[in-house]
């Protein structure tokens, strides 16, 4: 069994996000990261291999600019066998379904019977990829997966909705997003660092990935952003920075001055 | 008037009450709003009573193959209608998300995710979210067909409904590959000890509490301060705590006079459930944690040692 995970570089946590007023698109000059529900894509697929179950790679597929070349050698750190990076400038400013396009592009050329996605991209906040990526290799889909069991030939997944836990079963090849509860992602070794240099990263072209270039980019976009606005003003809060539980006291007051005690 | 349709997703008889909400936001628009349902077995009287959430027309889809309730088949079911539509609109959900998602893809459609604001502009819809940490409103119109997909609680559910609305059933064909996927069970919630939704106070533990041995410290507080204890589902997925205290998009919604949250990050999906709490209170030792945002007294630093703390300092008052 072949395992890709879809992964994607997001603006980091500590570094301010925020949109380029020139193109409405989000400003990626600041630093950035593997997306970090992704790394829980990555330690299940190192896991379903370190469980016993017969897995023969693990590959890492992301859609982004050259830069989230570092993204996919964090990806190697952390357990991929190889990493495929499609990157084009007609790619950017792609919408949901045609990043969803582009990545089933590519892992259906990655001989994968298994294909993992994090629960959400930390930067859009939408928890959509998946489903349009299953849509398009036509391939069963579970989505925010809590406990993941490959048996045979087949998944066994257990994920939340409204209404509590549901177990579902699909054949293989299959599609199944994973929720950040799923497993602790391990920190990279000094020596897995140093090893994921000499695994193989490959770029590819939208043509290489053999893109519809009608559905990609700006101008294949279905979705476009319209305006940008500040959000309604909120009163700020007050903080309160704790040095070994000295904010106590202090907080007790507050509460305790707005009636809640 | 561009044409709305409306999918309403349910469970064992229920209406999604998300989906509800939607449907009374595009009834509100002004023109004639098509809401569309999935289903085995489905009642055309029940369909019909979507009459009373806004629909003027319902479309039902019933199969067999609908029966799970999972989403892939609910896609091909739908594909169809559409395709025939100025725009499709979903409530949140797990389900609802991912047929919103799986269409986008399969009629090349863009989407609209977390949207709090719905409206016509220029012959179209626009729908308009909270981006980048709720720090920006993005408002987005569409080429073709649009797809919007709503944030939990974004719009109130009419709660006096009355009257019908005409149903008209349409022909399925559920492809193999849909299929694939079986419902293999579900898991009883545990009854639940107390009713979060309840409470006065509620003190929330999050997975920055560092594992399941530091929820007593969770549970101490908040009984010194007479509250009871939430969750977020990183730690209810993670078996800490049982499903019935998690808070939420795919728990409950809360709105008590005072919310702590511990080790709490503040995501979308847990702010949508206690974001109307009179007083929020965050410890969280990250000063970038999105919950900072929008708490109104937060505390930085390590709640392993503030959260004792404040257990101490309520009960020596
Ligand atoms: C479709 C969908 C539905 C969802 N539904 C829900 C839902 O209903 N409810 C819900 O809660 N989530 C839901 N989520 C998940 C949500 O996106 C987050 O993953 C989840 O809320 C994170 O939980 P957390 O805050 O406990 O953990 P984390 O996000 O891991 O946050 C832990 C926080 O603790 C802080 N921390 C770490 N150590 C310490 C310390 N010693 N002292 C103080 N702070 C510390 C960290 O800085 C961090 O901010 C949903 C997601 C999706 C995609």
């Amino acid at each position: 069994m072949n395992i890709a995970v879809c992964v994607k570089e997001v603006p980091s946590g500590t570094s301010h996000k925020r949109l380029d007023p020139a193109t409405n698109r989000l400003d990626r000059s600041g630093d950035s990261e593997l997306n970090p529900f992704d790394l829980h894509a990555l330690e299940e697929a190192v896991q379903i291999r370190e469980g016993g179950a017969d897995v023969g790679e693990i590959v890492a597929v992301c859609m982004g600019p050259a830069s989230a070349q570092r993204a996919l050698q964090k990806a190697l750190a952390l357990g991929a066998d190889r990493a495929v990076l499609v990157s084009d400038d007609s790619l950017a400013g792609s919408d949901i379904a045609g990043t969803a396009h582009v990545l089933a592009a590519v892992v259906a050329k990655q001989d994968a019977d298994l294909v993992i996605l994090g629960q959400q991209a930390a930067d859009a906040d939408c928890y959509v990829m998946a489903a349009a990526v299953a849509d398009y290799l036509e391939r069963p889909v579970v989505t925010q997966v809590a406990d993941l069991t490959v048996e045979g030939s087949g998944i066994r997944a257990k994920r939340q909705t409204e209404h509590g836990y549901d177990v579902i079963e699909a054949p293989l090849p299959a599609v199944v997003s994973v929720s950040d509860a799923i497993n602790t992602p391990r920190l990279p070794s000094i020596k897995a660092i140093m090893g994921a240099k000499k695994k193989p990263l490959e770029t590819l072209s939208a043509a290489d990935a053999g893109v519809d270039s009608g559905r990609v980019g700006e101008s294949g976009a279905q979705s476009i952003v319209r305006s940008v606005a500040p959000p309604a003003a909120k009163s700020a809060g007050v903080t309160i920075e704790d040095s070994g539980g000295d904010s106590a006291p202090q907080v007790v007051e507050i509460l305790a001055g707005k009636g809640l005690l | 008037m561009p044409g709305l349709l409306v999918y309403v997703d349910h469970d064992e008889g229920e209406l999604s009450p998300q989906s509800l909400g939607v449907l009374a936001k595009a009834a509100s628009l002004g023109g004639e709003v098509t809401a569309f349902v999935a289903g085995s077995g489905v009642d055309d009287s029940w369909a019909g009573s979507l009459g009373g959430h806004g629909a003027a027309k319902v479309l039902l889809a019933d199969d067999p193959a609908l029966e799970g309730g999972l989403s892939q088949p609910i896609v091909d079911a739908i594909e169809a209608s559409a395709r025939e539509a100025d725009a499709v609109l979903f409530g949140a959900g797990v389900v609802s998300a991912d047929v919103a998602a799986g269409l986008a893809a399969r009629i090349g459609a863009g989407i609209a995710c977390e949207s709090t604001e719905i409206a016509l502009a220029d012959g179209g819809v626009v729908a308009t979210r909270p981006a980048l940490g709720d720090t920006v409103m993005v408002e987005s119109g569409f080429r073709g067909t649009g797809i919007v997909l709503a944030r939990a609680n974004a719009f109130p559910v009419n709660e006096s409904p009355s009257g019908t609305a005409p149903v008209e059933r349409v022909a399925v064909e559920v492809k193999p590959w849909s299929q694939a996927a079986r419902p293999a069970g579900r898991e009883a919630a545990e009854a639940a000890g107390v009713d979060i939704t309840e409470a006065e106070i509620l003190v929330a533990v999050g997975r920055g509490m560092g594992g399941p041995e530091n929820v007593p410290l969770v549970e101490e507080l908040a009984k010194a301060i007479g509250g009871e204890v939430a969750a977020t589902r990183a730690v209810v997925d993670a078996g800490w705590v049982p499903y019935a205290m998690q808070v939420g998009q795919t728990g409950k919604t809360v709105s008590p006079k005072l919310y702590i949250a511990c080790g709490v990050s503040g995501a979308i999906q847990h702010k949508v459930g206690m974001a109307n709490a009179g007083t929020i209170v965050a410890i969280n030792k990250d000063p970038n944690a999105p919950i900072h945002e929008f708490a109104d007294v937060s505390v930085i630093g390590d709640a392993l040692t503030i959260v004792p703390k404040l257990t101490e300092a309520l009960r020596s008052r």
